[in-house]
């Protein structure tokens, strides 16, 4: 008899020998069972993002894509708990039915892994903990979850938080878990904070004339009063014929002028109060004498979406880069990145998605580098077919490396859970 | 008051104690090390008063570097460290221990950046959570956590308790408002969590730091992010005939789609205490009282008012009551910021419970609290942030009465029962500190407890850094106390409390 049929007969699985435990009780026993048997195992949803992270080199894989489904919704306290692996979509269809959302904007991966609208599961998300483009103004994923409940590396089923917003009651865990990537604990059950949706949304675009010029309306944005919820910079890519195609067809649409770089930010909100935000904008930013046009709802909502599912990187085989800096420097950013990567900037300045122009890895140091040097980090998200790992797809330094081994014996001292997701040794 | 569990004392320390000051007098300025009884008396107690201890020793370091030695003596001799900020917090969260030194970052009182461009303020923890804003606010900007004490209460105490504030709902608690932190691990390791760009990848350090109530480091320098003040910010002052409406009101306010950038209710025991004490000009005959702040642009608030105003008519209100000028507005809230002092001229002493309920169970929670009351024969007044479900019942005694603060921790404890009954959670903003540290056992299992033990352990293997806060030493749900207040005789009486 193998170790895996003797784990428990009454956990399904399948014929690649997947394990497919139905609730947190089955996923204690199992981790458990591969706790005693030091034999470790990786964690997986819907599979929509598994691809982002060090392959996982383990005997046994375990799909939590069973533990699924709304367990309480209470749109007048603002929360929603669900079990870990349920769809992001049918969170967002049943919280738009009472004008809610997940107000950290969930980015849709599956474009860029294989031209196929997959949000994936909740879990997933959190543990990956990467925001879409309300970001700089909302919080991130970590900033949503209230609470969760799963089974740590030794087995244990353990919770932390609850559904209220202020809590200060213990560690928090929520926060730990957000962008773990799965090796710390097994989730199955997560409660998210939710948010009114807004009325109406317009877009504003800019066709500015120079790095200097988009910095500084990137910072007069997040100055203003005048609260904007998204602020992109989509350059045209001359230099690369075939992405510039692409790019011109992603983004067409009827106010949008073609073929030229362009900043676009996002009002949100009732109509009234659009138009006041929109006209102290056109004030503070001096664009009233500007060549500007503006997405009405129709258009806004779909250009938003477009950039949430990166769709200009669909299918990518390049290395895709997503790099974070403290928006001052940007400009330096853009002029390296220019006629060089393909690249778009999201949360006004600060995220940059880069297509590497190489396939090889070794123009990623250089990157990496720069992201240190101006403050900031940078992960590969999908790595090309080239790619050997021998540099690492996360940025960690010693120190922090050494407190996430430390962080990570305290929940699975046998790494029992994705190991080396993330780090060697974690 | 009942005994309170600590750490069993290390005599071993006691006897070396002039030796030890003698070296952590080389690891910093000798006059930066006070041993002397008159020296430590300030130290003895934080703003949760009614427990004192007198420490080994106090230092108080000067930078980063200082820190780092002095742990790292304390690491190597097995010495336990009580860190400490403004000493504001209201759960026992830095009372010293007879055999370890205090470590208070009162010197860290700088501002070190003030970064316009990347939206944030580079600060060293000493410096209160309102000195932020007065550095920025001539810039029209402003650090948006505002817990009661932001007078006196330092930013690196904001870090260790995850402070809140009357405007979390909208803005978030500190967690959500912090870009990054410089850090001490006990055995003098310095770390860095974050900077000044957002979502710091891998494990979220960080935020793990955040509300730890000083038990995994020693916070030396915090990045905080700042907003742009709104244009518009106005209030509306609402009573109501009883109870069930006024809850129903502010909970429909929330679902309908407002998210109010403060919501805060008080019942009709707290309306005419206060109204006594502040002359506020609240509706006295109302049974709650209802106070919403909305911010955003002119034309946004102007559209939140009246939606407001329609739910609250809808529900009944007796009394409804606009700002007009920013001194109205303040004036609203006079009252309710004096909640505190106003029970505290009402009664020779009073307990500060500090629990978080889901806001639809507040008419629930308040008759709960009512049959308590007169189940204990002990009057309660409350106030809640009922944005953010934060509940504050005061009750009111006489600590000279051995019987009545017997009841009244009894009182305190059911309350904070009754709340993880509803679906809450014993502290929403005060910490557990030693506080609440025996009632852990009511929302968390065994299984909880020991994974958070387990981190602590894999962080400060000794157990050096605070020890016998947060976890509980005893195992059973003893009732310890809450914050007492003596004859309005409070550590930090100015402060408002809310």
């Amino acid at each position: 008899m193998s170790t895996k049929i003797k784990i428990n007969s009454q956990i399904f699985q399948d014929s690649n020998n997947v394990y497919y435990p139905k609730d947190e009780v089955e996923v204690s026993d199992l981790i458990r069972e591969l706790y005693k048997q030091d034999s470790p195992t990786e964690i997986i949803g819907n599979n929509s993002k598994s691809f982002i992270g060090n392959k996982t080199q383990s005997a046994n894989t375990t799909s939590l894509s069973k533990i699924s489904g709304i367990i309480d919704y209470r749109p007048e306290e603002l929360y929603i708990k669900v079990k870990a692996c349920t769809p992001i979509n049918e969170i967002e269809k049943v919280l738009s039915e009472n004008s809610q959302e997940l107000a950290f904007e969930p980015i849709d991966f599956g474009y860029i892994k294989d031209g196929k609208s997959n949000k994936g599961t909740i879990a997933g998300y959190l543990s990956c903990n990467y925001a879409g483009s309300r970001r700089f103004k909302v919080g991130s994923v970590r900033d949503h979850v209230l609470g969760f409940k799963g089974v740590n590396g030794k087995g244990d089923i353990i919770k932390s938080g609850g559904t209220v917003v202020k809590n200060v009651t213990g560690y928090d865990l929520s926060k730990l878990i957000a962008g773990s990537f799965g090796t710390l604990v097994a989730l199955t059950e997560i409660t998210l904070k939710v948010l009114p949706k807004k009325d109406s949304s317009k877009t504003v675009i800019i066709y500015p004339n120079n790095f200097e010029q988009i910095d500084d309306l990137f910072n007069k944005l997040s100055s203003s009063s005048s609260e904007i919820s998204g602020a992109v910079f989509i350059p045209e890519q001359s230099h690369d014929k075939e992405f510039s195609a692409k790019r011109n067809n992603v983004f067409k649409f009827n106010d949008l002028k073609s073929k030229v770089s362009f900043v676009a930010f996002r009002v949100e909100g009732d109509k009234i109060s659009i138009e006041e935000k929109i006209n102290n904008l056109k004030k503070e930013l001096e664009l009233n004498n500007s060549d500007i046009s503006t997405l009405d709802v129709y258009q806004s909502e779909p250009f938003w979406e477009k950039i949430n599912n990166l769709e200009v990187f669909e299918k990518t085989e390049h290395n895709l880069i997503r790099m974070v800096i403290p928006p001052a420097n940007g400009s330096k950013l853009c002029k390296y990145l220019e006629n060089n990567h393909n690249y778009f900037i999201d949360w006004c300045g600060s995220l940059f998605w880069i297509e590497v122009n190489s396939k090889k890895e070794e123009k990623i140091k250089d990157l990496k580098k720069m992201a240190n040097d101006f403050g900031g980090y940078l992960t590969v998200i999908k790595t090309s077919s080239e790619y050997d790992y021998g540099e690492p797809i996360f940025t960690v330094d010693k120190v922090r490396l050494m407190i996430s081994e430390k962080v990570k014996q305290s929940f699975d001292p046998k790494r029992i859970l994705n190991p080396g997701k993330m780090y060697r040794g974690v | 008051m009942s005994e309170l569990a600590l750490p069993k004392i290390d005599n071993s320390i006691l006897n070396r104690k002039s030796e030890i000051i003698k070296n952590l007098s080389k690891l910093t300025d000798k006059e930066n090390v006070l041993s002397e009884a008159d020296e430590l008396r300030p130290y003895e107690t934080d703003a949760l008063s009614v427990y004192t201890q007198t420490p080994l020793a106090v230092v108080l370091p000067e930078n980063t570097d200082e820190v780092s030695e002095i742990l790292k003596y304390c690491y190597s001799e097995n010495i336990k460290v009580v860190p400490r900020g403004a000493g504001t917090g209201l759960s026992g969260g830095a009372l010293p221990l007879q055999d370890a030194i205090l470590l208070g970052l009162g010197k860290f009182n700088k501002i070190l950046e003030i970064d316009y461009k990347n939206k944030c303020v580079v600060t060293q923890p000493g410096v209160t959570n309102l000195g932020i804003t007065h550095a920025v606010q001539h810039k029209g900007f402003y650090y948006a956590p505002d817990p009661s004490s932001q007078l006196a209460c330092s930013i690196g105490g904001n870090v260790a308790e995850n402070s809140g504030g009357v405007h979390s709902l909208k803005y978030g608690t500190t967690t959500n408002n912090i870009l990054g932190v410089q850090m001490v691990m006990m055995d003098g390791t310095i770390c860095r969590f974050g900077g000044k760009s957002f979502d710091q990848e891998g494990y979220d350090l960080m935020g793990l730091i955040c509300g730890s109530e000083g038990l995994l480091g020693v916070v030396t320098e915090v990045t905080v992010k700042i907003l742009k003040t709104p244009d518009v910010v106005r209030a509306a002052l609402i009573g109501f005939p009883s109870i069930k409406e006024g809850g129903d009101a502010a909970s429909e306010v929330i679902s309908s789609g407002i998210v109010p950038a403060g919501m805060e209710i008080m019942d009709k025991a707290l309306i005419e205490a206060t109204d006594n004490f502040s002359k506020a000009g609240y509706p006295r005959d109302a049974e709650l009282l209802l106070i919403v702040e909305l911010d955003g642009t002119e034309s946004e608030v102007n559209e939140l008012i009246r939606k407001v105003e329609a739910i609250c008519k809808k529900n009944n209100c007796s009394s409804l009551k606009l700002s007009n000028s920013e001194q109205e507005r303040l004036s609203f809230w006079a009252g309710r910021k004096a909640a505190f002092p106003a029970c505290g001229a009402m009664a020779p002493d009073y307990y500060c419970m500090d629990g978080s309920i889901p806001r639809g169970k507040l008419a629930e929670a308040l008759l709960e609290i009512k049959k308590l009351s007169e189940k204990y024969e002990l009057p309660v007044a409350n106030c809640f942030h009922a944005g953010d479900g934060n509940l504050h019942p005061l009750i009111m005694f006489d600590g000279n009465d051995k019987e009545q603060l017997r009841k009244t921790e009894e009182f305190g404890s059911e309350i904070l029962k009754t709340c993880v009954r509803l679906g809450g959670v014993i502290t929403g903003e005060h910490g557990v500190g030693i506080e609440k540290r025996e009632l852990m056992c009511e929302m968390f299992n065994d299984n909880d407890i020991q994974q958070q033990l387990s981190i602590k352990k894999s962080l400060d293997e000794k157990n050096l850094l605070n020890p016998g806060k947060v976890y509980p030493i005893l195992r059973k749900c003893a009732e310890e106390g809450r914050v007492h207040v003596h004859k309005n005789k409070d550590k930090f009486p100015d402060l408002p409390r809310f």
